[in-house]
């Protein structure tokens, strides 16, 4: 069979949901769905036409869990088994307590002295369930209850900005400010440092991040940005 | 970013109150200093007053509407004035959507005391025929943004739309009263300045954000006229304040509505 | 002492300037609000159209979740000060019958069957009305679903027609649809060609019907362009090719 040409637009062209992106043989991709033998974009963002799939970069996506993440959540509630935690998401998560305690878990046991209502947790998805609740483990290097800092919301899909290539961007920022930094996926990031200034700092950062995460160069500025904001203070 | 997900009470309150102690505050704000403020009048062509107030990120948007009505049987011969609120969900997902609740109740009664006790609007001026009719003047507070502070914020764009409201003139013509093209301004004999002052452990502060309002003790807000006069006031929460902090809170006030009042006066 | 209708149309131009083909002037801008999920602010005419979207999260209360799919929340509601006279602010029946066809209007849209138990809630608030406001409507909570990134099938654009002065026009305002002899608001999702929202008000002829119908779409179509433009505005300049994880 003969290639057939089925893409309908140039790569990273701007598209919105309902575009139509290709016809026929190339196979949809994330954000896309097929209808009657034509793409469609579901969400607002860049195409991209890569080895035989047409996909989106999307520029607004609504958190979707999924395994292997760390997210950021608050306890909602306290049952039996376990404590539910609210990570942003379409649904609520679970947290068994096999999955929080190194020890056996005995009946005894209070669980509201282990995480309480309203404590702020760092969790590995480890599983979603057929319902689509999921599962989340603080069995695990720096997960568990967050005892101090600052905590900043992003919107989920700029959270690879905020994290940057290989790791490039945030890895700037560490190294500048020295604070430490922990990433939840759904958007939910928590800056801790013994010097406050730096903490505040870094929160700054972190919303200028957030509206300009579309640009080009934008590691650069964030770099300047830091040294000039540390001089400042130096003064 | 809609999240109900605030950071617990103990974690904030550590770090925000270690820092006002030593006179900052997260966003480099002064204790007694407020955030940027953006005053805009005659937003809505269709309210015969109106005003958008942004401070901070908080977003209030206020529309006046005038009707002519009934006087209330005790006050006969005195315009009728109604100040609502409504803590629209937009704003905030803690907000839901539903009939007013205890917050926007106090909120616009708060505000009302402001304008009403300072007698900015001299209500009997605005009575068109003795125990018979009278002007009736809606102020309709619409919260679009909530980042802290709402009361200030809601006071000053309410007064900022009352500034720019043009009245319907009503001619008595042969004993029926007709609705002329004249409009008239509205006429402000003061403008009371409402500051909100919370109490966050040993320490006062102004305008405050959502976060230092969730672990803040105790908030007095204090409606401010012209003379430097205190013409309402509203302590609202239930951790007690002694009477220095009150005064001190009250001088505070004082101080600030001058400068709010300024830039109002200058837009 | 009788009142003589006024003319709406004159000479083929309207009483605010346009033809009988023409919509009012549209301003549409996204990401506005910024406690919301997703969120834009409409212009058009007079009307002054916020729409907040939050979601897709899990369902408050939870008996009102469904098992398979998530349920869309659309609330329709006027400021006291948009309307002459004020209006009050407890919702009316006109409200809940909006809320709900606008709903439906949207929920083909989306695939709600990706987030069971869920809810997507849009909040709309109209602090000026003029006039076709469903429409507008329906315009603003297609955008702040995009803005909030829930995927969708399509963009679900608005717009009404109807007759005044025995004349089909597009876009009616407030007085037009007081004083006209029909009003027919049409929602539209372009690309897959589906009528969303369908509703007529007043009496019209097949004939009548047919055209109005075709020039609500026309304008549909108009609009989905600014739609679009709102969107891409968020981004930076026109036409410029957006970066996503390259510096």
């Amino acid at each position: 069979m003969g290639i057939v040409l089925s893409k309908l637009l140039e790569n990273r062209d701007f598209v919105v949901p309902g575009d139509v992106l290709a016809e026929g043989d190339l196979r949809s991709g994330e954000n896309t769905y097929r209808l009657r033998g034509k793409i469609y974009a579901t969400r607002v963002g860049l195409v991209e036409y890569s080895r035989g799939v047409v996909s989106v970069i999307a520029l607004e996506a609504n958190y979707e869990p999924r395994i292997g993440e760390i997210v950021i959540g608050m306890v909602v509630d306290v049952d039996l088994s376990g404590w539910v935690l609210d990570i942003d998401g379409p649904s609520l998560a679970f947290l068994n307590v096999t999955d929080a305690l190194d020890e056996p878990f005995k009946p005894e046991m209070v669980l509201p002295n282990v995480f309480d209502l309203g404590d702020l947790i760092v969790a590995k998805v480890v599983n979603i369930g057929r319902d689509g609740t999921p599962k989340v483990s603080t069995l695990g290097l720096d997960l568990g209850r967050v005892e101090g800092g600052r905590l900043v919301r992003m919107t989920p899909s700029k959270i690879p900005r905020l994290i940057g290539k290989k790791g490039s961007m945030v890895n700037m920022i560490l190294k500048e400010t020295g604070c430490q930094i922990v990433i939840g996926q759904n958007g939910i990031v928590l800056v801790n440092s013994r010097e406050r200034d730096m903490m505040d700092l870094v929160v700054q950062v972190m919303q200028k991040i957030e509206s300009e995460a579309h640009t080009t160069g934008l590691t650069n500025r964030i770099y300047e940005f830091i040294r000039e904001m540390k001089e400042k203070r130096r003064r | 970013m809609s999240s109900k997900i605030r950071v617990v009470s103990g974690l904030n309150r550590a770090r925000i109150s270690a820092a006002l102690s030593q006179g900052k505050r997260e966003d480099g704000r002064g204790l007694s200093d407020f955030r940027a403020i953006k005053i805009r009048k005659n937003v809505l062509d269709k309210a015969e007053g109106s005003a958008e107030v942004f401070l901070g990120g908080t977003r209030i948007i206020v529309g006046v509407k005038i009707d002519k009505g009934e006087p209330f049987p005790d006050t006969p011969n005195q315009a009728v004035l109604t100040v609502n609120a409504e803590f629209t969900p937009i704003a905030s997902p803690t907000f839901e959507p539903g009939p007013p609740d205890e917050a926007s109740v106090e909120l616009a009664r708060v505000v009302d005391r402001g304008i009403r006790s300072s007698e900015a609007i001299d209500l009997e001026k605005y009575c068109v025929v003795p125990e018979k009719t009278v002007y009736v003047i809606f102020v309709d507070i619409f919260v679009l943004n909530h980042d802290g502070n709402l009361i200030d914020a809601s006071a000053l764009a309410s007064l900022a739309a009352l500034m720019g409201t043009k009245l319907p003139k009503y001619n008595l013509e042969e004993d029926k009263l007709k609705l002329s093209d004249e409009r008239e301004p509205l006429e402000l004999r003061d403008l009371p300045i409402t500051v909100s002052v919370v109490k966050i452990g040993d320490n006062l502060v102004v305008d405050p954000t959502t976060d230092e309002e969730d672990i803040m003790d105790t908030r007095i807000t204090v409606a401010v006229n012209r003379d430097g006069h205190v013409c309402a006031l509203q302590k609202s929460g239930s951790v007690g304040l002694d009477l220095e902090e009150i005064k001190k809170a009250i001088g505070i006030a004082c101080e600030k509505a001058t400068e709010i009042r300024n830039l109002l006066m200058e837009g | 002492m009788s009142t003589t209708k006024r003319r709406l149309i004159v000479d083929g131009v309207r009483l605010d300037g346009r033809k009988v083909d023409e919509i009012r002037p549209i301003k549409i801008e996204c990401g506005v609000l910024p406690n919301a999920n997703g969120s834009s602010y409409v212009e058009q005419g007079k009307n002054k159209i916020l729409v907040g979207v939050f979601g897709p999260r899990e369902m408050h209360p939870k008996h009102l979740a469904d098992l398979r799919k998530a349920v869309l929340r659309y609330r329709y509601h006027m400021a006291p000060f948009s309307t002459d006279p004020r209006r009050s602010p407890a919702p009316s029946r006109r409200d809940t019958e909006l809320s709900m066809i606008i709903r439906n209007a949207l929920e083909p849209a989306l695939f709600l069957e990706r987030y069971p138990r869920a809810s997507i809630d849009v909040f709309a608030e109209i602090l000026e009305a003029d006039g076709s406001t469903r429409c507008a409507c329906t315009v603003a909570a297609s955008v702040a679903l995009v803005d909030a990134g829930i995927p969708m099938r399509d963009l679900v654009v608005a717009c009404s027609a109807g007759k005044i002065d025995g004349e089909i026009v597009l876009d009616l305002n407030d007085v037009e649809d007081k004083e006209g002899a029909a009003d027919l608001p049409v929602a539209y999702m372009p690309k897959l060609g589906k009528v969303t929202l369908l509703q007529m008000d007043g009496v019209l002829t097949q004939e009548e019907l047919d055209k109005s119908l075709q020039l609500a779409l026309q304008g549909c179509k108009k609009i989905y362009e600014f739609q679009k433009e709102a969107l891409k505005m968020k981004y930076g300049k026109q036409g410029e090719k957006g970066s996503v994880e390259q510096d």
